[in-house]
This record gives C-alpha cells, sequence and structure tokens, in this order.
C-alpha cells in the first residue's frame, strides 16, 4: 500500500535549526528563574494586568494558530470535502504542536501550578468558572490530536501501519476533536465577558464566544494557507494552489461573517460612533478590523485569490489580524484603572520566543522524519 | 464550491447549535440575581466622618499578621520595617485610605478646593465576580457571613484579578509559592463574635460593623439627613452604645455599594462624587452573572453539546471512508 504522505528526509541540524535550539536554551534558563523567585522575576505583571504576554500569545493566538487541524477536520470529515485531504496530516501536525505547548506553557504562568488538578477535581473545580471548561476541553482536545496524529508515527515505526482498531475509530476521534475546539475557542472569548466594563466597549460584549470562534476558525483556515504556500518555498516543493484556492474561498464567507456580526454588535449596542473617537485603542480597532477587510477583498477578487503571492499575504494578514484582536480583546483594551500600566518585559518576550522555536523545531524534525507532507505526485496530480 | 442538499443541512445544524447557544444572550431578564442573605454582615464606611488617621490600616495588619509595606525609594536607602509606607493595596496591605484632594485643599468633605479620604477594600460582593470566575474554589463566599475569603486550593490562575471589578485581589509575583492577599472581613475575629480589626480601631465612627440589612439602614438614615443635623453616630458597630454626636455633612443622596455590581456588603457614603474617590461606575448586574447565563445556557444539562456530538460522529462516520487512500477523490471536479 502506498502512503500518500512521506517524510521528506534531509539533515537536522541545520543553522536555522541551531540559532532556534539557542533562543530555546537562553528561554529554558528564565523558566528556570520563573520557577524559583516568581513570576515577577521574570514578566511585567502586575495585579493590574495578571495576564500578559504568555496567556494572550503562547495560550490564545498559540491555540489560535492550531486551529487549522479543527478548520480542516471541520471540512473533510463533517462536510465529505474529501478533496482536502493531502492538506490535513500537516494541519494536525501544527495544531498538535500549537495546542500542547500552549497547554504546557500554562504551567509556566499560573502561579500554583502544583494545584492544577484541582480543576479537574470535583471537589474544587467550579463549574460557574468558564475557565473550567476551558481547561477541560483544551487539555482532552491535546490527548484528540496526538491521537489524531498518531498514524504518522505508526506508519513509520510499526510494521502494519497504524492499528486496525485506531483506524476503526478514528471517526469518533474526530467527531470529539470537531467538538472541543467549538467549545473552548468560543470559550476563550467568553473569559473576558466577567471583565465587564474594564474592557473598554468595542472588544466588550456578549457576543465574545461566537465572535472568538469564527475568527479561530478563519486563523485555522488561514494557518494552513500560510503553513502550505511558507513550506512550498522553505522545503522547496511544489505548490498545493488549487486546493488552497478553494480554502481561500471559505476564508473570504468567514472573514465576511466575521465582520458582519462584529460590526452588527456595535451598531446593536450603540457603540459604533466609539470607533471615531481618536485614541490608541480605536488606532488597534481599525488596524485590526483593516486587517480583515483587506485581504476579504483581496479573495473576493477571483484573479488575485489564485495568486499564491496574494494568497500568501492575505493568509498573514488574516493571523496578524486575529492575534490582534486577541491581543486587544486581553490586553489593550483592558483598563483595570487606577493607573496600573503593562508592557511585557524582554525575558518575558525570550521565553515566548523560546517557545515559538520548540516549535519550529518540532516543526523540522517531524517533517524530515515523519510521513506528514503530500507526496508531491499528489499535488501534481490536482 | 457547490452545497448540495445534505451539505446544506449540516451546515444548517452546526449553524443552529451555536446560534442556540447564543440566541439568549441578549435577554437580560434570563439573566439571575443573587441577594444578601439574612445574616450577612458587613461595614458601612462613611467618607464624611474619616479623619485620615490610618488607625483602621495599623489595626489590619496587627489583626492579620501582616508585614509592613515600603516604597522603592525607602527600601533603596535601609529604610524598611521603620515604618509602614505603602501607598496602595498589596499582598501585605488589604486595606487602604487614600487621600483626595483639589485646589487648596482648605476645606473637608468639598469637591471644589477640598479634600477627603476613602478606604478601599474588598467590597464583599452580593455576587462576587472573583467566586464566579476561580476554577477552582480558590474564593468562596462564606454561606451565612456572606464573607468572600481565599483558600489554598487556588492554581494561581490570577482570574479574579481579571474579574473584579473593583481591582482588589493581590498576587504575590515575587514568591515562588505565591498566595493571593485581600480583606477577608478578619473572618476568624468574626467567627469568634468580634468585630474587624478596622471597625474596632476607628476613632470617628467611619467605619461601623454589623449586619448588613442594619448597616443599610443606617445608611439610609444618614444619607436622609439634613446637612448641620444633629445626628448620633456609633462608634464601632452599628448598635454601639458608644456614641458621637455632630452635625451632618452634605451626603451625597446615593449608597455606594447598594446596587453595584449586583451589590456589595461593604457599603460607602460620601459628600464627594463616588468617582472622584476613585470608585468605579458600575452597572447594577454583576458580570458573573452575565457571564454564567451565557455559560449555562450554552451548557445546559450538557444538552446542545451532546446533540452536537452525536451530529459530529454520525458525520465523520459517513466521511471515514475517505480516509483510505484508494478512495481520495483526487481530481478535481
Ligand atoms: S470586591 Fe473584588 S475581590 Fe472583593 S468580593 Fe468583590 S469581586 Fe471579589
Ligand atoms: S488566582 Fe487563585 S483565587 Fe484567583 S482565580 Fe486563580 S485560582 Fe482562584
Ligand atoms: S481608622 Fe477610621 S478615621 Fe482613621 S483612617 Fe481608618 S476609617 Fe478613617
Amino acid at each position: 500500500m502506498m502512503s500518500e504522505h512521506r517524510p521528506i528526509g534531509g539533515k537536522i541540524l541545520t543553522k536555522p535549526f541551531l540559532v532556534l535550539a539557542l533562543i530555546a536554551f537562553i528561554a529554558f534558563i528564565l523558566v528556570v528563574k520563573r520557577f524559583l523567585l516568581g513570576i515577577g522575576s521574570v514578566t511585567n505583571l502586575n495585579d493590574g494586568y495578571p495576564w500578559g504576554l504568555w496567556i494572550v500569545y503562547d495560550v490564545l493566538v498559540g491555540t489560535a494558530f492550531g486551529c487549522g487541524g479543527y478548520a480542516m477536520a471541520l471540512l473533510v470529515y463533517i462536510f465529505n470535502k474529501g478533496k482536502y485531504h493531502p492538506l490535513i496530516r500537516p494541519a494536525i501536525m501544527t495544531s498538535v504542536f500549537g495546542y500542547t505547548l500552549a497547554g504546557a506553557s500554562i504551567i509556566l504562568d499560573v502561579g500554583r501550578y502544583w494545584n492544577l488538578y484541582n480543576m479537574f477535581w470535583p471537589k474544587y473545580a467550579n463549574i460557574n468558572s468558564v475557565m473550567v471548561e476551558v481547561a477541560i476541553c483544551v487539555a482532552s482536545y491535546v490527548m484528540i490530536l496526538w491521537i489524531e496524529f498518531s498514524p504518522s508515527f505508526f506508519e513509520n515505526w510499526r510494521k502494519g501501519g497504524t492499528p486496525k482498531y485506531i483506524n476503526k475509530f478514528m471517526f469518533v476521534f474526530i467527531a470529539i476533536g470537531v467538538l472541543l475546539p467549538t467549545l473552548h475557542q468560543s470559550s476563550l472569548g467568553t473569559l473576558m465577558i466577567i471583565a465587564g466594563n474594564r474592557l473598554f466597549p468595542l472588544w466588550q460584549t456578549n457576543w465574545l464566544p461566537l465572535l472568538f470562534l469564527i475568527s479561530a476558525l478563519t486563523m485555522g483556515f488561514g494557518m494552513i494557507i500560510f503553513e502550505s504556500l511558507f513550506s512550498s518555498v522553505i522545503l522547496n516543493r511544489p505548490l498545493e494552489m488549487s486546493m488552497l484556492k478553494k480554502l481561500s474561498a471559505i476564508v473570504s464567507k468567514l472573514l465576511l461573517i466575521f465582520l458582519i456580526f462584529r460590526f452588527g454588535d456595535l451598531i446593536w449596542r450603540n457603540e459604533i460612533s466609539t470607533i471615531f473617537n481618536p485614541g490608541f485603542k480605536q488606532f488597534m480597532f481599525f488596524l485590526e478590523n483593516a486587517l480583515i477587510i483587506l485581504p476579504m477583498i483581496v479573495l473576493f477578487i477571483r484573479k488575485q485569490s489564485e495568486n499564491p503571492r496574494s494568497l500568501f499575504l492575505t493568509a498573514a494578514s488574516i493571523l496578524i489580524a486575529g492575534t490582534l484582536y486577541r491581543f486587544n480583546t486581553y490586553l489593550v483594551g483592558f483598563d483595570p484603572g487606577y493607573g496600573w500600566q503593562y508592557f511585557p518585559s524582554i525575558p518575558e518576550i525570550v521565553v515566548t520566543l523560546g517557545i515559538i522555536s520548540v516549535e519550529l523545531m518540532a516543526y523540522l524534525v517531524f517533517v524530515k522524519k515523519l510521513p506528514v507532507l503530500p507526496t508531491v505526485r499528489q499535488i501534481e496530480n490536482n | 464550491m457547490t452545497l448540495n442538499r445534505r451539505d446544506f443541512f449540516k451546515v444548517l445544524s452546526f449553524g443552529a447549535a451555536v446560534a442556540t447557544g447564543t440566541n439568549t444572550l441578549f435577554s437580560n431578564t434570563a439573566i439571575r440575581k443573587k441577594f444578601r442573605t439574612k445574616d450577612a454582615v458587613g461595614i458601612l464606611y462613611d467618607a464624611t466622618l474619616c479623619i485620615g488617621c490610618k488607625a483602621c490600616e495599623v489595626a489590619c495588619k496587627k489583626v492579620n499578621g501582616l508585614p509592613s509595606d515600603h516604597s522603592d525609594w525607602e527600601t533603596k536607602h535601609g529604610l524598611s520595617n521603620a515604618w509602614d509606607s505603602g501607598s496602595d493595596l498589596s499582598t501585605h496591605t488589604l486595606n487602604k485610605i487614600k487621600l483626595y484632594q483639589h485646589g487648596d485643599a482648605s476645606v473637608k468633605n468639598r469637591s471644589e478646593n477640598g479634600f477627603a479620604f476613602m478606604k478601599r477594600a474588598c467590597m464583599h460582593c452580593v455576587d462576587p465576580a472573583c467566586v464566579s470566575a476561580c476554577p477552582v474554589s480558590g474564593f468562596t463566599k462564606d454561606p451565612v457571613t456572606g464573607i468572600v475569603s481565599w483558600n489554598e486550593s487556588c492554581c494561581g490562575c490570577r482570574y479574579c484579578e481579571i474579574a473584579c471589578p473593583y481591582s482588589i485581589p493581590r498576587f504575590e509575583y515575587n514568591k515562588a509559592i505565591p498566595e493571593v492577599f485581600k480583606c477577608e472581613m478578619c473572618s476568624h475575629v468574626v467567627e469568634k463574635g468580634g468585630i474587624p480589626g478596622c471597625c474596632e480601631s476607628c476613632p470617628s465612627g467611619a467605619s461601623i460593623f454589623g449586619n448588613v440589612y442594619e448597616i443599610l439602614k443606617e445608611a439610609k438614615r444618614r444619607i436622609a439627613l439634613k446637612p448641620g443635623e444633629q445626628y448620633a453616630y456609633p462608634i464601632s458597630t452599628v448598635h454601639d452604645t458608644e456614641i458621637q454626636v455632630r452635625s451632618a455633612e452634605k451626603y451625597i443622596h446615593y449608597i455606594y455599594g447598594e446596587k453595584e455590581a449586583g451589590g456589595t456588603q461593604y457599603l460607602i457614603l460620601s459628600a464627594i462624587p463616588f468617582e472622584k474617590l476613585g470608585l468605579p461606575k458600575l452597572p447594577e448586574t454583576s458580570a458573573a452573572a452575565t457571564t454564567e447565563t451565557i455559560q449555562h445556557t450554552i451548557y445546559k444539562g450538557l444538552i446542545a453539546p451532546i446533540a452536537l456530538l452525536t451530529g459530529l460522529v454520525f458525520a465523520a462516520h459517513r466521511s471515514a471512508g475517505i480516509e483510505t487512500p484508494n478512495e481520495i477523490q483526487i481530481n478535481d471536479e
């Protein structure tokens, strides 16, 4: 049986890999410091801004970038769009990394990590807390993702490939793998509703769960397009254009739906005029939405959506917009008052860069050693 | 991309599941409300009476065994532990007297060219956002006294700090084994029939302790007073026999905390607008109530998630055949 995915081979210890390893090592030292001397010894977090770069980038943006697997699974399996299949494995792999590291990085940010299990312990778990829902869903989703990704390991190392029983029940895992992100990506929006009017009205809305869910899907698709084009260039592989074109058609519609809800809500709540007052928050709002509107327009223009270059830029724009939306909702738009301020410290930023480095290193090792990327024959047939 | 009929129904059912969750988000009528319990205790802080002596701060530290706070400058110059001089709430300071001043600050209890004090501490909300937010019951509200306090099950996520509308909880950012601090209304003293340190020590009757309904009544009596009217102010508790008769200031006809964010058990009176004293303007509903209503609507009896999962399993099962390579549709339509 010929597998449709192949390891691409090649040397692991390349120069970029070593640079990434160095950043990861420095980050590791800072992490040790954080565990010995406390969170404040490495970060600029304070009682006014208790959540900063680590939560917003590593967890929120990290999992949203990891929504590629979710977006693809939704399409391929649920909506029967079998033809996207070659892309699903790389998508799931990015999700595996994104989610695993996001989950792991929570341990750095949580002050009393040894008590984290209380979230799953009926005696202490507070079912009124949105965070419990997020924790349960994210933790189980990480496991589901590894199961979904397991065929790549089995095909490589086990005679006879993936065990039958795993294949047989894969559809159950896939279904759960669609359910869980639907629940927790929306809950990641719900988390901020409790901040009440300390979150600026341009972001504070009861529709946060829906907006976060749609945004996560756009980022998931954006990530697949971005990663696929990026790996073609970096790893010198043919473009997977015809599939990407179709994905981009879906993304453009999702972006439109997002904007309808985003602005519809502002009009409904009578906050639309807020965007015209001059201010930094308004500027960030414009930036965030411009980066959604622009790619949407580009993707609606047929000729542009078939051009790999503009496709690459639109995907990047969507990812940045989703990132900004999360930063704005959790940091820029959040004002605890009493003169509190926050900007991440250099060590704090280095730790985040370290986490990204680990992710990239893992990506390089996995595509070179495991059957993840679709074979060239398969792409050219398209 | 063309959608066939089956796809269309799938999209529809997925959309419907999401929509049911969001449907009720706007019907405020569904949002639950909590009330002060019968035996709930509270503190009435009357800013018009406060003389800014900070006896309450000292007593608070003594009763709760907390060390003094210092500015960075003092610490740098080795002046630690000589006196207490923090400027805000901290992990060592659960109660802080803040000064308001304007212009030449010549007259007390006046906004223009005047001054006043404000005592900042946990408000012991009726529907506390910190309790609702905490994933591991690190903050709990006593079912009898309504006192909100922290316990060791805390995992240090600091969601309580995001949630508290008054920015009250304080986390030990510079400790390997951190804890969260805030006023717990001296629950260990109150349990034994005592009164909180701040009320015990206050010489002017600015902080009084008592049953929350009684201090609410007391507050209502006070804001009804005409400026200059003589009134017998109790000193430490609402029924204190020790009183001080003095003429009333020009109260703002409003009890801060009666309704704020679902109401509080720490009530505040003042002659100067509350916003000027650093108290936030808040809606009458607790953000906790809004969040819980949304969350429990989506997750009610887990019906929506289970229904969604059933649909997904069914759909995934039908599409699972695509997993085998020879069935892949490689070609474009
Ligand atoms: S004031 Fe803040 S910390 Fe105190 S009970 Fe209310 S929400 Fe909790
Ligand atoms: S920091 Fe502790 S008390 Fe506060 S929400 Fe997190 S677990 Fe609860
Ligand atoms: S002890 Fe009483 S008068 Fe003195 S600062 Fe505290 S509340 Fe004000």
